[in-house]
């Protein structure tokens, strides 16, 4: 199953919906790679996402890396619930940038 | 395969070693997303009712349902599925002496998953990171402490993210601020991970701290189960004996001492 992309000003950004785990999250990681490797920054949609595995969060620790060194950004936006508190048990919600929503996205 | 409302469900568990009966018909049953203790005195049947919820006993009779699998009934490849939803740290960590800490960790992702060795990596150190283990991956498991080997067990059990994370005396033999540290530990594994955690501890503050229900067995039968403060208002003398730390009373029974003497059988 692919996850829903689209195009927010000169953002990429990706829909991740319900549950990422072990089985789909090298879906995500191959399309986050895919995005970067077209020298897009990254806006990754949380607010449909009810679960995130480790192998999910690793994901996007390797993305937001990737996309440091190109000098492009990743951006989470809406994470709340669990997905929210992984983050935070990660300390990982003192890394990446997470914005409350679209609306926050400036040019 | 039955359905339980439960995520652990045991019926009527009978169980021996040889001719000595261990646990006399236990019920035990634990919710999705509980924090449950078992404690009891040494002998009084907690290990070996974790390792039949581990189906690495079986049992005389009675039935052990994990996440709706009677797994004493179930096949290999069944109980295979079901293990890789469970996570088990044990007391001395149990980690393979002739690999690294990091290599340890990520076994069983290597070993279960088709992962990108990056993700792997990335996944065993955050579990390093949470264990307070970083920039110990390349080390030797003999080269770790007591405290740090229980830590890098945890980690291990964890790295799949179990639904069920069993943990044998998660507090026995560590320094007190890492004993709390690993008991927030467990209450956030709950929370952000929703596990279900059932834990068999010795250690009566850290019991109170984490438990959600516990369960103290004695002699292999189930004495109470119950809340922190239902057990701690428990008028049962041995439940009372358990908590203030007094020793139990010794019934002689002078007829069957004399024969344990002279014969050596109960």
């Amino acid at each position: 199953m692919t996850f829903p992309q689209c195009t927010h000003l000169h953002y990429q950004c990706l829909q991740l919906n319900g549950e990422v785990d072990l089985h789909n999250s090298p879906q995500v990681r191959k399309q986050l790679l895919n995005i970067l490797k077209k020298n897009q920054s990254v806006l990754v949609d949380f607010s449909e996402l009810s679960y995130i595995d480790s192998s999910g969060i690793a994901t996007l620790v390797e993305a937001f890396n990737i996309a440091k060194n190109k000098e492009l950004t990743l951006t989470i936006v809406a994470a709340s619930g669990a997905p929210l508190q992984v983050l935070e048990l990660t300390h990982l919600d003192k890394v990446f940038t997470l914005v409350n929503s679209m609306a926050d996205i400036k040019e | 395969m039955t359905v339980a409302s439960s995520i652990i469900e045991v019926n009527n568990l009978v169980s021996h070693y040889g001719d000595r009966q261990i646990l006399k018909n236990v019920d035990f049953s634990v919710e999705q997303g509980e924090i449950r203790v078992i404690m009891g005195g040494s002998g009084s049947g907690k290990s070996t009712l974790l390792n039949h919820l581990l189906a690495l006993l079986s049992p005389t009779s009675g039935t052990i349902n994990v996440d709706n699998i009677d797994i004493t009934s179930a096949n290999r490849k069944t109980l295979t599925a079901l293990r890789q939803k469970m996570g088990v740290a044990f007391q001395g960590g149990a980690l393979f002496s002739s690999m690294t800490v990091g290599e340890n960790i990520k076994l069983p992702l290597k070993h279960h998953t088709k992962l990108d060795d990056n993700t792997i990596d990335i996944m065993a150190r955050l579990k390093l990171e949470l264990m307070n283990l970083s920039g110990f991956e390349d080390l030797m498991p003999s080269e770790l402490s007591g405290g740090m080997l229980k830590r890098a067990g945890l980690a291990r059990a964890v790295i799949m993210d179990p639904k069920i994370l069993f943990f044998d005396e998660p507090s026995a033999g560590l320094d007190p601020v890492t004993s709390v540290e690993l008991d927030e530990l467990i209450l956030k594994l709950r929370d952000a991970m929703n596990m279900t955690i059932v834990v068999v501890t010795h250690e009566l503050e850290s019991a109170f701290k984490i438990a959600d229900k516990i369960t103290v067995l004695f002699d292999g039968e189930v004495a109470i189960t119950g809340t922190v403060d239902e057990i701690k208002n428990s008028t049962d003398v041995r439940i009372q004996n358990l908590i203030n730390r007094r020793p139990r009373e010794e019934n002689v029974d002078a007829e069957k001492y004399m024969q344990r003497l002279t014969t050596g059988r109960n």
